[in-house]
């Protein structure tokens, strides 16, 4: 029997999501059913995973409430921040900036990506220790100031280490802002300050949207940062999974842990979505 | 050929004297010296004649790959090692960083390390050779290995069951480190650590991210065993330790930068660790706690999982070789277990009473003991100290 058009358009369609399927299929459905199966066990005697049918890694998850806490709190906090430092960066970049610089200034945003997160980090350990910053505070009599190791630090970090990927997407729903609007409510009497707040920042929720869940998913995931600005000591959930697997090698409850952040992820995700389909009146918004 | 390269050749006789010694003190490459030399060309052609290379030797360089990888402890060796290990077989040694034993175990269980050799602590080998991790050693690969110059005080546990598993690297102790331009207390003992730690040292003092030495040393300032896994003992250490965190400047087993740049006074230190801290900067003393502590031995084991076998062994064996042995121990400065090494060693560095205390320092110390390594509740408790 000839195949029909609708048909043969499934088939092609099926044909194209086909490679991207067995990728998600491979890479995050299979690893995400055996942290679901691990979750369920038991720590074998000298560690790793024993079979077992058990909700006690769940019951036990309180015992890491301080890294769901600093984790739930400090991810937010650092996409707040980030955002009060991008979006004027982003206005001036996609409305202020002459059109011949813009694409190299929007070029030295991209620009630390090149240099591992790591290595921008340990500078920042240097900055931030005794012979950094605080020395110079020495030499102007401010004496034994302490920055590296503390929440500060590691928020500092996150906003230094996080920004490009806020600035990125305001950027863009700015540069798409049709300036013949921003002319209209000039002409129709409205002083540059009201056209910012009822035309431009309304225009550039999308893009705002898209940074903060952006930055907010990675955060929750965050482990480098907090080790080496904070001393080991403020712990986020990716430090938690990081102990559980490497150092108490109790994978049933590091498995359990990390099934509750994908839980925690796909909740903040569908929130943010939810609130950028309201604020822009579409469907259309493409969050990451 | 690079314009570089053309100036130098040919070079002199003198020249090549100079370049040559330079390859042996370790500070240039076996590469650059074949380049610079001129030999790697003449190397390169003469290698195209049949028969000229078929020797044994050539064959066995052959076999052992081009790289290798080695797994191990923070500035635990001489840079230089490695290289005239490569300058000799051509082989690059890739060096992996660890803070802990658990660490590795929880590597090697995940398996697919890569690991061609590491170097796990005494109380360890027994768990690796049950859990199938380690091969037992064909000592046969090791000629530079001599049992009868070795201190069987520091090396019984590489040998489980009857079977060698592993090799001595060296012993030590975990002590106290502090700054005494900074901590003007006298800190004698972990109990004075921990109380430090909360005053004259506050913000400043580094504790391991190792739940031997944190729980343990916690342990001994409470009077009890650096090794216990009692529930009421391991439930006080905890609350000392919950009390000590919001004081503490870091949890770290990396502790030497921090040392070096004053960022941190006081930390939980290794001998080797130490010996290097006070050698570069005498006002950072070590001390061993008088209420106890640690004292342990480092081996050398190939995992069953390595990929290179016999680039693991060739190493093995380098290191094993007194010459070389002597020149990681002055870089490293941990004490060693062979008296082949020890006659080698500079008297300054026998002298030294951080590297070898007086055996009456050492008595109270304590091995750690095997099921530490495995005891669920001591890795729980570390965890949650730390996210606490």
């Amino acid at each position: 029997m000839p195949l029909t058009t609708t048909a043969k358009k499934r088939l092609v369609t099926a044909a194209l999501l086909a490679p991207a399927s067995v990728w998600l299929f491979v890479f995050l459905v299979l690893p995400f059913i055996a942290m679901m199966v691990f979750s369920v066990g038991e720590r074998g005697p000298a560690g790793g995973y024993q079979a077992a049918f058990t909700f006690a890694q769940y019951a036990n998850l309180p015992a890491r409430a301080a890294a769901y806490w600093n984790t739930l709190m400090l991810a937010p906090a650092g996409a707040f921040l980030c955002l009060l430092v991008a979006y004027p960066t982003a206005y001036y970049l996609a409305v202020k900036a002459a059109p011949r610089h813009r694409l190299l200034l929007v070029s030295l945003v991209v620009v630390p990506f090149w240099t591992s997160l790591l290595v921008r980090t340990y500078a920042w350990m240097f900055i931030l220790g005794s012979r950094g910053i605080p020395s110079l505070l020495d030499m102007i009599g401010i004496e034994d100031v302490r920055l590296l190791n503390t929440p500060g630090a590691v928020l500092l970090g996150i906003v230094y280490g996080y920004l490009p990927l806020m600035i990125m997407p305001i950027y863009v729903s700015l540069e798409k802002l049709d300036r013949r609007l921003l002319e209209a409510s000039a002409d129709l009497g409205a002083k540059p300050a009201s056209t910012f707040f009822s035309v431009t920042l309304p225009l550039s929720l999308p893009g705002v949207m898209t940074g903060v869940a952006l930055v907010t998913i990675l955060l929750l995931g965050e482990y480098l940062i907090p080790q080496l600005l904070g001393g080991g000591k403020v712990f986020f959930i990716g430090n938690a999974l990081v102990d559980l697997f490497l150092q108490s090698r109790n994978w049933p409850f590091g498995s359990a842990i990390a099934v509750t952040l994908v839980a925690i992820v796909v909740v903040v995700l569908t929130v943010a979505m939810r609130i950028a389909w309201k604020v822009s009146g579409t469907r259309q918004v493409d969050l990451v | 050929m690079s314009k570089w390269f053309r100036e130098n050749a040919p070079i002199s006789a003198r020249e090549l004297t100079d370049e040559f010694q330079r390859l042996k003190r370790g500070s240039v490459t076996r590469r650059h010296f074949l380049g610079v030399s001129g030999l790697g060309l003449a190397a390169a052609v003469l290698a195209r004649q049949p028969g000229l290379f078929n020797s044994a030797a050539y064959a066995q360089q052959e076999d052992l790959g081009t790289s290798m990888s080695l797994a191990t402890w923070p500035n635990y060796h001489d840079p230089a090692t490695f290289e005239a290990f490569t300058a000799k077989t051509g082989v690059a040694v890739e060096v992996n960083v660890f803070g802990s034993n658990e660490e590795m175990l929880a590597k090697l269980q995940a398996g697919g390390t890569g690991w061609d050799l590491f170097v796990p602590t005494n109380y360890t080998i027994s768990t690796y050779a049950g859990l199938g991790l380690i091969d037992p050693l064909d000592l046969s690969k090791v000629p530079n290995f001599d049992p009868k110059t070795q201190n069987t005080r520091f090396t019984n546990e590489g040998t489980v069951d009857g079977k060698v598993y592993a090799l001595p690297k060296n012993w030590g102790t975990t002590g106290i480190a502090f700054n005494s331009d900074k901590v003007k207390s006298k800190v004698t003992s972990w109990k004075e650590f921990f109380e430090v730690a909360m005053t004259e040292a506050d913000g400043r003092a580094m504790v391991h991210d190792y739940q031997l030495t944190t729980i343990g040393n916690a342990l001994v300032s409470l009077g009890f065993s650096f090794n216990s896994i009692k529930p009421e003992e391991l439930a006080k250490a905890e609350e000392l330790l919950i009390k000590v965190k919001p004081h503490l400047y870091a949890i770290n087993s990396d502790y030497q930068p921090s040392m070096r740049s004053t960022d941190a006074w006081m930390t939980m230190c290794w001998t080797n660790d130490g010996a290097q801290l006070n050698r570069d900067m005498p006002e950072i003393q070590f001390t061993l706690g008088t209420d106890g502590g640690e004292i342990w031995s480092d081996f050398y084991a190939v995992p069953t999982s390595a990929t290179n076998k016999p680039a693991g062994y060739a190493l093995l064996n380098f290191l094993m070789d007194p010459q070389n042995a002597v020149k990681e121990h002055i870089a490293n400065g941990a004490p060693t277990t062979d008296s082949r090494v020890f006659a080698l060693l500079p008297a300054e560095i026998t002298s030294n009473r951080i590297v070898y205390p007086e055996e009456a320092a050492l008595t109270p110390l304590e091995f750690g003991a095997a099921v530490t390594l495995t005891d669920p509740a001591r890795a729980e408790l570390m965890a949650r100290f730390k996210s606490a």
